[in-house]
């Protein structure tokens, strides 16, 4: 297997999508002569031509707005945002009419429609540039969501949500495009809707997803060193939530913990922790803990931004306290 | 008019009663018929109806009290009628001594009576965890007896675990894998039931003179018979060994009414219905569910009666009906691998047949040895109505059910 980057798992995945079927085309502010604002989709504009790598103005309105006509259409366009917080502007198109286009018109149309948006704080952009809201979008039906937390799930699950019939929200986060890991060199993809257990443990379940991985991860590895096995299990998908994989998790360690990038309050980790609780009562053992952003707007000071975002060092503590 | 309602005798050994829970309060209305009260006998709890319509005036007794049978309980009156209770209760107890002579020690309890002392609330505001208490709930460990390590000294699941490894904690005195402590004696007070087991079989050992015959049958026929049925049964009408035994003891015993039978003093009762109890084992304990006119009913309908009614007893919901009036009864430890045993009579009926396990034999077929099903029987007999060649011969005529079993459906 090669070792890659998140950016470049991103990036070949949508290179071979659009080798693959004419009907994929990318459309953007800066993704064409620029190639990405995070150099996603350099090279692209040359080999596929300006009529598949579109350069857009700066309207998230029109360029969801019209990559959901194309989609309606019969095209599969993917329609970048330059980052999640520009969503809000695009949201009538993306939770009316994406999400519930299928739906209105009794199946007469599909929308197969990818939106990818890189979200997520500490790169001092500041309260209105660093957001999370990853859970906002989880929460309309008819919208799938997926925020892969490796290379190799980022470019199984782009493909996928690419292939099939329905509009994808795909949230990267951008502190994570120079993240390696290993990615098989075949073609393959990754269906949406199933969580995994990304390293197995006997003591805690800790779910998470996203940049939240890597950090996970290496709570685990502290945390292995005092003797506390952690199971962490990635859910890759908020919608549709794959529950399978945390509860046998839970039923075996009877104790979890949910770390996610954004804020605590309504947020994917009390939506898991319900789920659990619902499910698995009867094998719990502990308060569940989760681990989320301060519920402030994100500093700029780049300490207090710090102070404000989920650590690993956080990730540890709540394990710990779930062990007590 | 104003009418006493007394402890009924649910039982023809039951003394006393508990009341358990008033179903009607005082100044309820009250029908004929409709349940005044649940009283706890030592066997089972059951409801009692009462005799009388009207509005209940008093109770006599409060609940959780325990009183002899035939002590009065409450007052039924008409609505607005004024009621003499010690008047009425004085003339009730009269007219009882006049006519029996028996209730002598039924006198009414103190205006006040004290409750029964009531069981420590188990496992109330203990603070544990949902999976310690499931798991304390499954192995039946008593969580007030764990110490909880967790915050706030919460009982969580390694205290659990802790205490099933050590072995420190006290199991309930109720479950049969209960263990005591090595070296330290547990007082475990008897409950009802088990007082209740307890003198009637010592009155029937001590008393009863028991003889014992143990007799062999062969079960193949009938194990295959069952096979056969119970593939075109669903599930929950599948029928057991045991009810092929009912069915078969109740048709065998019509030609041998001296088994059939109750002897009170000189006076020796051959039963005209053959009602085949079966002992069942309950939490602490055994009471014996009755298949009503056994020999005339098909045997999916026995099978359907018992299971009914040993649903009941597990759920403690047993019925009076469902324990009472047998007239042979049948004790069968065939399902722990026993190779043969003897059961004390269940007094005062005649005999009790005591049921083995059925198992592979080596047995001898025509002079070669061959592997056979087998079942070994021991029926226990009350010498005084019965002798062993009659018993013998009961045991001979058994074979012809048992090991033609299409018979049974004759």
């Amino acid at each position: 297997m090669a070792v890659i980057t998140m950016r470049e798992a991103i990036s070949q995945a949508l290179w071979e999508e659009m080798e693959r079927d004419e009907k994929v085309f990318i459309q953007g502010e800066e993704v064409g002569v620029w190639g990405g604002t995070y150099a996603v989709t350099k090279g692209f504009l040359d080999h596929f031509g300006a009529e598949r790598v579109r350069d857009t103005p700066i309207a998230e309105a029109a360029i969801v707005g019209s990559a959901i006509g194309a989609a309606m259409g019969g095209m599969r366009p993917v329609a970048e945002l330059m980052t999640i917080n520009f969503a809000f502007v695009a949201m009538d198109h993306i939770v009316n009419e994406a999400a519930k286009m299928h739906y209105m018109f009794g199946g007469q149309f599909k929308i197969p429609m990818v939106i990818r948006a890189p979200g997520g704080g500490g790169r001092q952009l500041a309260a209105t540039h660093s957001q999370t809201p990853d859970a906002i979008f989880a929460h309309f039906p008819g919208l799938k969501v997926v925020a892969p937390g490796t290379p190799a799930d980022a470019k199984g699950l782009l493909k996928e949500a690419i292939r099939i019939d329905d509009p994808v929200l795909f949230i990267e986060n951008a502190t994570v495009y120079q993240q390696k890991g290993e990615v098989p060199e075949d073609d393959f993809t990754i269906p949406i809707g199933k969580s995994k257990v990304q390293r197995e443990g006997s003591d805690v379940t800790l779910v998470t997803y996203s940049k939240m991985v890597d950090y996970s991860m290496r709570a685990a590895a502290t945390l292995a060193e005092e003797g506390i096995e952690v199971e962490v299990v990635d859910l890759r998908t908020l919608r549709p939530l794959d529950m399978e994989p945390i509860i046998a998790s839970f039923k075996k360690t009877n104790r979890a913990v949910i770390a996610e990038e954004g804020w605590r309050s309504y947020g994917v980790g009390a939506e898991v922790a319900s789920r659990i609780y619902e499910q698995a009562f009867d094998y719990l053992d502990a308060p569940i803990q989760r681990v989320a952003q301060k519920e402030v707007p994100l500093p700029y000071n780049a300490r207090l931004e710090q102070l404000a975002l989920p650590q690993v060092d956080d990730i540890v503590k709540a394990v710990r306290e779930v062990m007590r | 008019m104003a009418n006493i309602v007394e402890m009924p005798k649910l039982g023809f050994d039951m003394a006393e009663g508990t009341l358990a829970k008033w179903v009607k309060s005082e100044n309820d209305q009250v029908e004929k018929g409709e349940v005044l009260a649940e009283i706890e006998t030592d066997k089972a709890t059951v409801e009692v109806e009462s005799s009388f319509g009207g509005i209940v005036h008093k109770h006599l007794i409060a609940e959780g009290t325990a009183v002899p049978v035939g002590t009065p309980i409450a007052v039924v009156a008409e609505e607005g009628e004024q009621v003499d209770i010690d008047a009425l209760v004085a003339d009730a107890e009269e007219s009882k001594t006049e006519t029996k002579e028996k209730s002598e020690n039924s006198t009414l309890p103190k205006k006040q009576p004290e409750p029964q002392k009531q069981e420590p609330p188990q496992d109330k505001m203990i603070k544990a965890s949902p999976v310690a208490k499931r798991i304390a709930e499954e192995e039946g460990i008593s969580l007030s007896s764990v110490k909880g390590t967790g915050p706030g000294g919460r009982i969580v699941k390694r205290d659990v675990e802790k205490a099933l490894q050590t072995g420190a904690s006290a199991k309930r005195a109720n479950k049969p894998k209960a263990t005591v402590k090595p070296g330290v004696d547990e007082q475990v007070p008897l409950s009802n039931l088990r007082k209740a087991i307890g003198s009637r079989m010592a009155e029937s050992r001590q008393t009863v003179p028991h003889f014992f015959i143990t007799s062999m049958y062969d079960v193949a026929e009938l194990l295959k018979t069952r096979k056969q049925m119970n593939s075109g049964l669903p599930e929950d009408e599948h029928v057991s060994v045991n009810d092929f035994i009912i069915r078969a003891v109740a048709l065998a015993l019509r030609d041998y009414p001296n088994l059939n039978a109750s002897l009170n003093g000189d006076q020796l009762t051959r039963h005209g219905d053959i009602h085949i109890g079966n002992a069942v084992a309950v939490e602490n304990g055994l009471l014996t569910v009755v298949v009503r006119n056994a020999d005339q009913k098909p045997l999916t309908q026995i099978s359907a009666e018992a299971n009914q009614m040993i649903q009941r007893v597990k759920a403690g919901k047993v019925r009076n009906e469902d324990i009472e009036g047998s007239t042979f009864t049948i004790s069968n430890l065939g399902m722990y691998a026993v190779e043969d045993f003897v059961a004390i009579i269940n007094p005062p009926e005649a005999a009790i047949l005591a049921i083995g396990s059925a198992k592979e034999t080596p047995v001898v077929v025509d002079g070669e040895l061959d592997i056979g099903l087998r079942m070994k029987a021991t029926i226990s007999a009350d010498h005084r109505i019965t002798d062993g060649a009659e018993a013998a011969e009961f045991m001979q005529h058994l074979a012809q059910f048992l090991e033609q079993p299409w018979r049974l459906f004759a």
